[in-house]
């Protein structure tokens, strides 16, 4: 129960505590949040949106919670999205191969790029100990310039961008757009919800599922039981790079078809965070707080031209809602003590 | 006579059960007063009530006679009431006097002085002989010196009542001895203590009065000087309590498990098993007696597998399993009951079902081509809860929310369920109360007349001279000495323990 409960009850005081602010600068809240629901479901293309942001979103936030699952946290999912992307379209680019095919490859060794991240950090914390959260916020950083540089010096002459991924690559869905009046959606949501569905099979359902949990939950009594506590780890850091890294597919076959030179993350990753966070780390949590995520930033574009509320102001109303979520332990607290005056 | 505490017709509801029931606790000034009752009886939960932590349906404290409302743990304290928990509350890298005046630290020109507090936490510990270093850090001393701090804390902070949960579960026959003494240098200076406990020996030994709880409701209270064991296990249990188990002799057949020359590191790289030899044949219990620290953890890691030898044998039926991991020592036939069960032998966020099949989750027909098969291993689960008598809502139920007894005995079902040729016990009845005890040792006594080789790790010498039939002493990392349970007795056991050859086996 509480675990549906608190995020709700968070969610619900964040949007309150964002009012709060509206009000005291000036702006009507129930304007200003008209504006987002509009923004996000008003019209078909509004929805379209939508649901394009949300898809990266569901593959890292479960890119975070797998790894979390298995007692690790994997602040290198930005990281990881940055490579997938880069090689989803270097596959989607500079190859040229049947229709299906060429998407399934691309898809492919975006996962593979990704999981090779994870295996980095994964394997520096089995073997050495090293902690994962300072070895993946390295690579993160790696990820980053390693990408501009092969964007620049390889992928392309010197250019900022690369070109576009062939059609036979491209996850984009021309009926939806469209029906959604050219939205940028694609056909990556389809992916998403399989991934979602793969994370909820190999975690309850399978073996390698159970061991993953077990040693997250603790790692004595599985080396007790007999499992390999060190290869879990790197598998489960393995697995939650290659979400990660379809993540990265997702915008480098769908959103952009290209990828470009970046000053700074794309903070797919760090939001994949936060949605793991508020999905209380399972499956369909995940999905269902990716697409409150996704609503809110997209609604969030709506909001300075429909309510004439500054989009600095929507920041901090985002902001407020995540930091509710991620304070959702005081609410629990607040719960347990009400529950035992209540006694 | 004057009370110090009277807790009196207590009722303390949590939902869908009621934890204590019409309990009565009257508590002279001077006096040690025992409050006995099994694991889940409902002891935790009235001394959390009288502590602040909890607030009771109905029923009313005294304080010196006087009714007080107890809100929360500060009142407590302010009352002179102060707790000793079975799991210490330190800050492992703090000193001993730190971790005593955290929350009312001397302050001089608003920095903490430490040197006034040490002086302090120096002449309490010598006025009451608690022995406590107050510069040393709390990592560095033993679990023994950890708690005496514990009780330091109380007296800092001008406990007059101290309530003592299961003090002696983590320590070995010499801090029980030192606790003892301590415990009574207290109220010989007109402190009074409370002592949680389920040791009927501990009671009869130190304590003037008893009150009794059984299932949430209380018994009564009886005086020390006028009862004894029996009467009061019954009391606790509700039923009549034989305290020697049950045994014919042993017919051990051939050698099961042998080591030769073991050697075992502990984690910082000290030598820790020294070259140590033993067998263990089917159809026996052997016993390892020893006092704690003496590489008893080393060599029970080394048998399953959980750390590496640095060099010897070990082999069971003939087949070596040195230095296999901990799987494969598994699957040859290894059964392990851990001490830590919360550290090793649970998943404690697994309901109950998946725990029974921590080790062979991987094995048909709880999976198949790596999916795991629900429905066969919650059938199984239900059908090991019944036979082993595990007391729980159900199968799915959290391991976490079984009480300690029970916990236990979803261990042993998870062991002896796998019919293993060697059964290691170390420290099986740690923390457990007189009827899962009774439980625990009989089934190591039905698993030895199957005809399987039981190896018992205990610190307990009561449990060593009941369920072994024969008793290896482990001193420094060896076995120094081989005795059959009824030609010694625990004089020369003790001896032996702290490292004295026996005197009257050399002459024989």
């Amino acid at each position: 129960m509480f675990n549906i409960l608190v995020p709700l009850i968070s969610v619900v005081l964040g949007l309150l505590a964002g009012a709060l602010i509206m009000i005291s600068f000036g702006y009507n809240p129930v304007a200003g949040y008209a504006a987002m629901w509009n923004g996000a479901f008003g019209d078909a293309y509004f929805l379209g949106e939508t649901v394009r942001q949300v898809t990266p979103y569901v593959l890292s936030g479960l890119a975070v919670a797998f790894a979390m699952r298995a007692g690790l946290l994997n602040i290198g999912v930005e990281g990881q999205v940055i490579v997938g992307w880069l090689a989803a379209v270097w596959i989607g680019s500079s190859f040229g191969m049947p229709p299906v095919l060429h998407v399934i490859v691309a898809l492919l060794v975006a996962a593979i790029a990704g999981g090779l991240w994870g295996f980095v950090p994964g394997l520096l914390k089995a073997k050495l100990g090293v902690h994962e959260v300072i070895v993946t916020i390295m690579m993160n950083y790696i990820a980053l310039y390693l990408s501009n540089s092969l964007i620049r010096g390889v992928l392309t002459d010197g250019s900022d961008r690369t070109e576009n991924v062939a059609s036979t690559a491209s996850l984009a869905a021309p009926w939806l757009r469209e029906i959604t009046f050219f939205s940028r959606i694609h056909y990556g949501f389809i992916v998403a919800l399989l991934m979602a569905f793969t994370m909820w099979f190999v975690l309850n359902k399978t073996t390698r599922g159970f061991e993953l949990r077990a040693v997250g939950s603790n790692p004595f009594a599985s080396e007790y039981a007999g499992m390999k506590v060190g290869r879990n780890i790197i598998i489960a850091m393995v697995i939650s790079g290659g979400f990660a890294g379809l993540a990265g597919a997702m915008e480098g076959l769908g959103t952009f078809q290209y990828a470009s030179v970046s000053s700074g993350f794309t903070n797919i990753g760090f939001d994949g965070i936060a949605v793991a966070l508020l999905g209380a780390n399972t499956a369909i949590g995940v999905v269902l707080a990716a697409i409150l995520f996704g609503t809110l930033k997209i609604g969030a574009l709506n909001m300075p031209t429909q309510a004439g509320v500054p989009t600095e102001l929507v920041d901090i109303v985002i902001a407020l809602i995540i930091l509710f979520v991620a304070s959702g332990y005081v609410i629990r607290w607040v719960f347990l003590k009400f529950s035992k005056e209540g006694k | 006579m004057d009370y110090v505490i009277e807790m009196l017709n207590i009722r303390k509801e949590f939902p869908g059960i009621v934890a204590n029931d019409d309990v009565t606790l009257q508590v002279g000034k001077g006096e040690i007063h025992a409050l006995l009752g099994e694991n889940g009886a409902g002891k935790s939960t009235l001394m959390n009530v009288l502590f602040g932590l909890y607030k009771p349906e109905k029923g009313s404290i005294k304080v010196h006679g006087k009714e007080v409302n107890i809100e929360d743990p500060n009142v407590a304290n302010r009352l002179g009431i102060g707790m000793v928990h079975q799991h210490f509350m330190l800050v492992d890298t703090f000193t001993v006097t730190e971790n005593i005046v955290l929350g009312s630290e001397p302050s001089k020109a608003g920095t903490v002085d430490i040197k006034a507090a040490e002086k302090e936490v120096q002449a309490l510990s010598e006025k009451y002989g608690l022995n406590v270093d107050a510069t040393a850090k709390i990592r560095d001393i033993s679990v023994g010196m950890q708690q005496r701090v514990e009780i330091l804390k109380t007296l800092y902070r001008g406990a007059e009542i101290l309530i003592l949960d299961e003090p002696t579960a983590v320590l070995t026959p010499q801090e029980i001895k030192e606790l003892t003494q301590i415990m009574r240098d207290l109220v010989k200076e007109g402190k009074s203590i409370i002592l949680i406990t389920h040791k009927l020996k501990e009671i009869m030994q130190i304590c003037d009065k008893c009150t009794i709880i059984r299932k949430g409701k209380g018994i009564g209270t009886v005086d020390v000087s006028e009862t004894n064991p029996t009467e009061l296990a019954s009391l606790m249990v509700g039923r009549e309590v034989t305290f020697k188990t049950d045994k014919t002799p042993a017919s051990p057949g051939e050698t099961a498990l042998n080591v030769k020359n073991l050697k075992v590191k502990d984690f910082r790289g000290v030598e820790m098993v020294k070259g140590l030899n033993l067998d263990v044949r089917k159809g026996e219990i052997v016993g390892v007696a020893g006092v704690d620290g003496n590489g008893q953890v080393e060599l029970v890691e080394a048998l399953t597998g959980l750390k590496k030898s640095s060099s010897g044998e070990i082999s069971l039926n003939n087949r070596s399993i040195y230095n296999l991991e901990p799987r494969k020592v598994t699957e040859s036939g290894v059964a392990h009951i851990p001490q830590d069960r919360h550290k090793h032998g649970l998943l404690l966020d697994f309901p109950i079902g998946e725990n029974l099949v921590m080790q062979n989750y991987y094995m048909e027909p709880n999976s198949k081509r790596g999916v795991l098969n629900f429905k066969k291993i919650y059938e199984k689960a239900r059908s090991l809860i019944e036979e082993y008598d595990v007391r729980t809502p159900n199968a799915y139920t959290q391991a976490r929310s079984l009480s300690g007894g029970n916990q236990q005995k979803a261990i042993i079902a998870r062991e002896v369920d796998r019919s293993p040729d060697l059964l290691i016990a170390a420290q099986p009845t740690r923390g457990l109360d007189v009827g899962a005890i009774e439980f625990i040792h009989s089934k190591l006594i039905e698993e030895r007349d199957k005809g399987r080789a039981v190896l018992l790790v205990s610190f307990e010498l009561d449990e060593i001279m009941n369920v072994s039939d024969r008793i290896a002493v482990m001193f420094d990392g060896q076995i120094i000495a081989e005795v059959k349970p009824e030609e010694t007795d625990e004089q020369e056991l003790g001896l032996l323990m702290a490292g004295r050859k026996s005197e009257k086996r050399g002459e024989a």
